[in-house]
C-alpha cells in the first residue's frame, strides 16, 4: 500500500527572475523551491498516510543538488525518496521525462492498491503534461485537477475541478491523480522530522538502474528522445512609458476622465 | 559560523512557520487583548516546537542548544512575544526538570510539556528578591509526607495559564544567602494557589505575567526536584540556558529592526531622493547590521559551547545576552529614528519592536547582572 | 501498415479539437478554429474540426462559419461526458486513421487533460498553453518584431534540422512569463499544441461557411470497457463565474485593498459598474482570500485584453503583467510610485486607492453624463 508522489525542484519565479543576455534563464542566481502544486500532492499523500497507513515514496527527476529538497519532504513525513538522476536524462521534454519517471516508478514496483500523486503543473514550464503522460506510459487511469480525494477500499472518488464547475469521478487503484492548490494546505516539516531527515532512505536511480526497463531507450529519453525542441527563446518587450498624472485629488481624476473621453476610450 | 544542513533546515522551518502563521491579524489581536492565544500555542506544539530541546526519550525532538537558539531567533524576528510561547518548555520550564529531575519525574512531566498539552512555568523572582535570590522569603516546610509552601512570587510569565510551575523556596532558613533554597514542582490546580492581576506591561504583550501566591499549599513529598537545598545552583544553571534563549530573542528583534529600517529607508523619499542615500541614515543601517551580526555570532558560539558542555559556556552566555540585548536596544532606537514620526505611531512595526527590545536587557538577568557575571568570571580567570 | 509518427510526409491538414460541454460549444473553440484557418492557409491544406459528444451534430455547422472546411463528428452515449479514456481513444484512433500534421486543443482543464495523454500515446510532441502560433516564417519574424526584445534584423532563422517554413512554431510563456519560448516539433506528427483561451482572435462569423462545411461521421470503435473511470456527476457552478475574457472593462484589485477588503471590493465594483465592466484581481488578492479565484488575472489565471484595464493597489508582479499588458488602455493606482505596474500603465496615479477611486467614480460619472 504505497503512494508515489512525483515532485520537481523549480526556480522560484515569484521573486526576481534573472535572464541572461542570451535570453536564457540565469538559474544559478535564483532560489530553488519545491514546486508548489507538488507540495499539495505531498500533503494529500500524507493525509492519506495518516488515515490509512500508506508508505509514501517521493520521486524526483533532477540533478543531485535536489537532495536537500527531498530531505525536506522527508522532514514533512515522506517515508522514502528516489532521485532519478543521470546525464542521459538531461534535456528531456515532457514526453521523455514522463517516460523516465514512469519507468522509475514501475521499477520500484506498482501494486494493486497503490496511488500516484502529482502536482497539476510546475511553475517553471506550466505545462501540466507530465502527470497525464506518466499515466499513459504506465497504462493507468488519470484524474487531473483534483480538488478532493475520498477513499473507500481500492476505490477513490475524486472531485475534478473544471472552470465552470466540477465532476465527481470514481476510479480504481492503481491510478494517477494530479493535485491543485485548492485541495489542501501543505503542512510544515516537524522539528523531529528535520532531525531525522538524513537518516531516512534516499535512493538514486541512474541510467544503469533503469536501462533495462522497456520504456527506457536512448531514442526516447534525454534531449535526443524529446519530440519537441526549443527553436527560439526571448524576453517579452517592455511597453513604452505611459503618463504619470500629478496628484491624487479630484483634479487628477477629472483630468484622466477628460483625456479618456477625448480619446473615445470612455 | 556556517550552519550545518540540519540546522539550516531547522532555520528554514522556523522562518517559514513564523512568517506564515504569525499573521498581522494575530499580532494585532495579541497586542489588543494581551491574552494568551491557545490556538497558535497548539499549532506550535503540533510541529514539535515545544520540545525542541527535550530529549527524545521524554517525547521531545532531542535538538541541541543551537537548534533552540535558532528557534527563538527566528520566531522573535516576526514576533517577540510569540518566541516566548515556544521558549518556556525548552528553557525555564522544562530546563530545571531536565537538569535535576529524577527519571520518574522526567517521565511523568516532560512528555506532556514536549507535546504542549501542559504548560510549565518558572517562579524564582520575588517582590524583594530579583537577581539577589538570597533575599527569598517563600518557604517550604516538610509536614509528614507533604511540603507546605507559602509565599509570593512576582513577574511570573504565563502564571495564570501554567499547569505546573517550577517553584523555588527556602527550606533551611539557618543557611546563609542562597544556600537553603530548594526546587519544587507545583501543580497550580491545588488549593492555596492563586494569581495576582495581569501586569500591564510595556511590551511582549500577549503572554500574561502575574504574581503567584501560595498559601499553605500542600504538595506531595516527591515534588521536590533534585537535592534538598541545592535549588539555587539549579536556578543559576537553568538561567544560563535561559540567557542564551533571551540573547537569541534579542538577535531576532534586532534583525527585524534592521529589516524594517532598511525597507523604510529605501521607500521613503525626502529632498528628491530616498533617505537611504543620505549618509546619516546609511551609516545607521551599517551600525545596525554590524550589531546584529556580532550578536548573532556570539549567540551561536555560546550555543555551541553549551552543546559541548564547555566550562566557558556560562561566561559566553552572559556575554551574548549582554551584547545582544544592548544591540537590540540600539537597533530599536535607530529603527524608530529612521522612521521619524512614523516610527512613533502604532501602525508601524518598529513601534512594537522598540517596546519589545526593552525587555531583553531586563529579564533573565539585567545587563548589569550580566556585567557582574562577566566581570567575576574574568577576575577569576585571568590571574 | 503500422502507424509511424515519424513519417512526417504521410501527414496532412490541420485539426482542431472542438470542445463542448453539455452539448454547448466552448467559446474558445471558435478562437481555435479561427487560428487553425490561418495555419491551414499558410500550409495550403484543409482545416478540420473534430467534435466528440452525444448527439452533437447540431453544433457542428457553426464551426464552418469561423473557417472549418470539414468537421468529423463522433457521437456516442459514451462520449456524452468527458472521460480521458474514451476521448483519448477516439481521437488517437482518428489521428492514426487520417494523419493530420497539426492538431490544436484549447488549454482548458479538459484540453490539458486530454492533449498530453494523446501526445504520449501517439508518440509526438506537445506544446502547452501557447499564446502564438505560426507556420509562415515571415509571419513569425513580423510577430517577433513587436512581440519580443530580439534584434530580429541580425538573427538567423535557418535550421539544418528542419524546414523552418513548414513546421509549426509554437510560442508560449515560461518561467511565469519572464521568458517566452518558441517550440517546434520537427521529427514527429502531428505537431500538437494547447492554446490559451482568450488569446487568439475570433474571425468574423461568416454565414456562408456554415453551408459549405462538410460534416462527416467516420466509423469508430468504443466500448464501455475502454473507460476506466466513472463519472458520477457533473456539476455546474451555481454562482455565475466572472467572464473576464469577454469583458471590455476590467477593474482589478490587488493586495492594496487589504486595509479594508470589503470597502476595496465595493469601490472596484462601483467603478466597474460606472464603466460597464467586471472586477478582476491579482494573485496576491486571491491568495490572501480577499476574492475568489475566478477573478484572477495573470499567469495561473486568465489572460485578458479589454479596452480598459484599471489596476487598483496591484504592485504588478510579472505574472500579473503578462496576463493584462495587452489591454488597450491601462490605468494604475498605487501608493508606491516605484510599483512595477506603472511600467505597463498608460496612465498612472500615485495615491491611496481608498481616496482616489471615489474621486475617479465621480469624474467618470460626470463625463458619462455629459455625453
Amino acid at each position: 500500500m504505497k503512494i508515489f508522489v512525483t515532485v520537481k525542484q523549480v526556480p522560484d519565479t515569484s521573486g526576481k527572475v534573472a535572464v541572461k543576455a542570451d535570453g536564457t534563464l540565469d538559474r544559478a542566481s535564483m532560489q530553488t523551491i519545491t514546486n508548489p502544486d507538488d507540495l499539495n500532492a505531498v500533503e494529500a499523500a500524507l493525509t492519506l498516510k495518516d488515515e490509512y497507513g500508506y508508505k509514501v515514496v517521493a520521486f524526483c527527476m533532477g540533478p543531485p543538488p535536489a537532495e536537500p529538497m527531498l530531505r525536506e519532504l522527508i522532514a514533512m513525513g515522506v517515508d522514502e525518496a528516489v532521485l532519478i538522476s543521470g546525464r542521459e536524462f538531461g534535456g528531456s521534454d515532457t514526453y521523455a521525462t514522463s517516460q523516465i519517471i514512469a519507468a522509475a516508478i514501475d521499477h520500484y514496483g506498482i501494486e494493486e492498491d497503490d496511488i500516484i500523486l502529482a502536482g497539476r503543473q510546475a511553475i517553471d514550464g506550466d505545462t501540466a503534461q507530465v502527470g497525464p503522460q506518466i499515466a499513459e506510459k504506465l497504462g493507468l487511469p488519470q484524474i487531473t485537477y483534483a480538488g478532493d480525494i475520498k477513499k473507500e477500499g481500492n476505490t477513490l472518488t475524486v472531485k475534478r475541478i473544471l472552470e465552470d464547475g466540477y465532476m465527481m469521478i470514481k476510479v480504481q487503484t492503481p491510478c494517477m491523480i494530479t493535485c491543485i492548490k485548492e485541495l489542501n494546505t501543505p503542512r510544515y516539516m516537524t522539528v523531529s522530522g528535520v532531525l531525522g531527515a538524513w537518516e531516512k532512505p534516499l535512493t538514486i536511480y541512474d541510467y544503469p538502474t533503469l536501462q533495462d526497463h522497456p520504456l527506457i531507450d536512448k531514442s526516447t529519453i534525454g534531449l535526443k528522445g524529446s519530440p519537441t525542441n526549443i527553436y527560439k527563446s526571448f524576453t517579452p518587450p517592455q511597453k513604452g512609458v505611459g503618463t504619470m498624472l500629478k496628484g491624487d485629488g479630484k483634479d487628477t481624476t477629472n483630468e484622466l476622465a477628460s483625456i479618456l473621453a477625448a480619446k473615445h476610450i470612455i | 559560523m556556517i550552519l550545518d544542513k540540519e540546522h539550516a533546515m531547522l532555520q528554514k522551518l522556523y522562518r517559514q512557520f513564523a512568517e506564515t502563521e504569525f499573521t498581522k491579524e494575530l499580532l494585532e489581536e495579541l497586542e489588543e487583548t494581551g491574552e494568551f492565544n491557545r490556538e497558535i500555542h497548539d499549532k506550535m506544539a503540533k510541529y514539535g516546537f515545544m520540545g525542541v530541546k527535550i530529549p527524545k526519550q521524554y517525547g521531545g525532538a532531542g535538538g541541541d542548544y543551537l537548534a533552540y537558539a535558532l528557534l527563538i531567533e527566528e520566531f522573535a524576528r516576526v514576533s517577540c512575544v510569540l518566541s516566548i510561547y515556544a521558549n518556556t518548555s525548552n528553557s525555564l520550564g522544562g530546563g530545571p526538570l531536565m537538569l535535576a529531575g529524577s527519571e520518574e519525574q522526567k517521565k511523568k512531566y516532560l512528555p506532556q510539556v514536549a507535546d504542549g498539552s501542559k504548560i510549565m512555568g518558572f517562579a524564582l523572582t520575588e517582590p524583594g528578591a530579583g537577581s539577589d535570590a538570597g533575599g527569598m522569603t517563600s518557604t517550604a516546610v516538610l509536614d509528614g509526607d507533604e511540603w507546605v509552601l507559602n509565599g509570593r512570587k512576582t513577574f511570573i510569565s504565563g502564571a495564570p495559564f501554567d499547569d505546573w510551575i517550577m517553584v523555588f523556596a527556602q527550606t533551611d532558613p539557618s543557611q546563609k544567602g542562597s544556600r537553603g533554597i530548594s526546587l519544587f514542582i507545583l501543580d497550580t490546580k491545588l488549593p492555596g494557589v492563586s494569581f495576582g492581576a495581569h501586569e500591564n506591561k510595556m511590551g511582549i504583550i500577549g503572554y500574561p505575567t502575574s504574581d503567584l501566591i501560595m498559601e499553605d499549599v500542600r504538595i506531595p513529598k516527591d515534588c521536590l526536584v533534585g537535592e534538598l537545598n541545592k535549588g539555587f545552583s539549579y536556578a543559576m544553571k537553568t538561567l544560563d540556558g535561559g540567557r542564551l534563549g533571551m540573547a537569541a530573542q534579542a538577535v531576532g528583534v534586532a534583525q527585524s529592526c534592521l529589516e524594517e529600517a532598511t525597507k523604510y529607508a529605501k521607500e521613503r523619499k525626502q529632498f528628491g531622493r530616498r533617505i537611504a542615500d543620505f549618509q546619516g541614515i546609511s551609516f545607521m543601517l551599517a551600525d545596525m547590521a554590524t550589531d546584529v551580526e556580532a550578536a548573532r555570532q556570539l549567540v551561536y558560539h555560546a550555543a555551541q559551547l553549551k552543546d559541548a558542555n564547555s566550562p566557558d559556556a556560562t561566561l559566553a552566555c552572559s556575554i551574548a545576552k549582554y551584547f545582544a540585548a544592548e544591540a537590540a536596544n540600539r537597533c530599536a532606537y535607530k529603527a524608530v529614528q529612521i522612521h521619524g514620526g512614523y516610527g512613533y505611531i502604532k501602525e508601524y512595526k518598529v513601534e512594537r519592536l522598540y517596546r519589545d527590545a526593552r525587555i531583553t536587557s531586563i529579564y533573565e538577568g539585567t545587563s548589569q547582572v550580566q556585567q557582574m557575571v562577566i566581570a567575576s568570571n574574568i577576575l577569576n580567570k585571568i590571574k | 501498415m503500422a502507424y509511424d509518427s515519424s513519417k512526417i510526409e504521410d501527414f496532412k491538414n490541420v485539426w482542431v479539437f472542438c470542445e463542448q460541454r453539455q452539448g454547448v460549444m466552448m467559446p474558445t473553440t471558435f478562437e481555435l478554429i479561427s487560428e487553425g484557418r490561418k495555419l491551414a492557409d499558410e500550409l495550403g491544406v484543409d482545416l478540420c474540426g473534430i467534435l466528440l459528444g452525444d448527439n452533437v451534430d447540431g453544433i457542428a455547422a457553426e464551426l464552418g462559419g469561423y473557417g472549418a472546411d470539414k468537421v468529423l463528428v463522433y457521437n456516442s452515449p459514451l462520449l456524452k461526458d468527458y472521460t480521458t479514456d474514451a476521448y483519448t481513444k477516439v481521437i488517437c484512433d482518428a489521428v492514426e486513421e487520417f494523419k493530420p500534421e497539426v492538431m490544436i486543443f484549447g488549454a482548458s482543464n479538459i484540453g490539458r487533460d486530454l492533449a498530453p495523454r494523446c501526445a504520449a500515446r501517439l508518440h509526438t510532441g506537445l506544446c502547452a498553453d501557447c499564446t502564438h502560433l505560426d507556420i509562415d516564417l515571415n509571419g513569425y519574424i513580423e510577430f517577433l518584431k513587436t512581440g519580443s526584445s530580439l534584434d530580429v534584423e541580425h538573427m538567423s532563422f535557418e535550421s539544418k534540422l528542419f524546414d523552418v517554413n513548414k513546421n509549426l512554431k509554437m510560442t508560449r510563456p515560461a518561467f511565469g512569463g519572464h521568458l517566452m519560448a518558441t517550440i517546434v516539433c520537427p521529427r514527429f506528427r502531428p505537431a500538437m499544441a494547447t492554446v490559451r483561451p482568450g488569446v487568439m482572435k475570433k474571425r468574423p462569423f461568416d454565414e456562408a461557411g456554415t453551408k459549405k462545411v462538410v460534416i462527416e461521421h467516420p466509423a469508430f470503435q468504443l466500448a464501455e470497457s475502454d473507460i476506466k473511470t466513472q463519472v458520477l456527476e457533473v456539476v455546474k457552478a451555481t454562482k455565475k463565474l466572472v467572464d473576464l475574457i469577454g469583458a471590455d472593462v476590467i477593474v482589478s484589485v490587488g493586495a492594496g485593498i487589504g486595509k479594508d477588503v470589503e470597502k476595496g471590493i465595493a469601490l472596484a465594483e462601483e467603478l466597474a459598474a460606472v464603466l460597464g465592466g467586471v472586477v478582476g484581481a491579482s494573485r496576491a488578492a486571491v491568495d490572501a482570500g480577499y476574492i475568489t479565484a475566478d477573478h484572477q488575472v495573470g499567469q495561473t489565471g486568465k489572460t485578458v485584453h479589454p479596452k480598459i484595464y484599471i489596476a487598483l493597489g496591484i504592485s504588478g508582479a510579472i505574472q500579473h503583467k503578462a496576463g493584462m499588458q495587452d489591454s488597450e488602455c491601462i490605468i494604475a493606482v498605487n501608493k508606491n510610485e516605484a510599483a512595477p505596474i506603472f511600467e505597463v500603465a498608460d496612465y498612472g496615479i500615485v495615491g491611496d486607492l481608498f481616496k482616489v477611486v471615489p474621486e475617479m467614480i465621480e469624474s467618470f460619472k460626470a463625463v458619462k453624463e455629459a455625453k
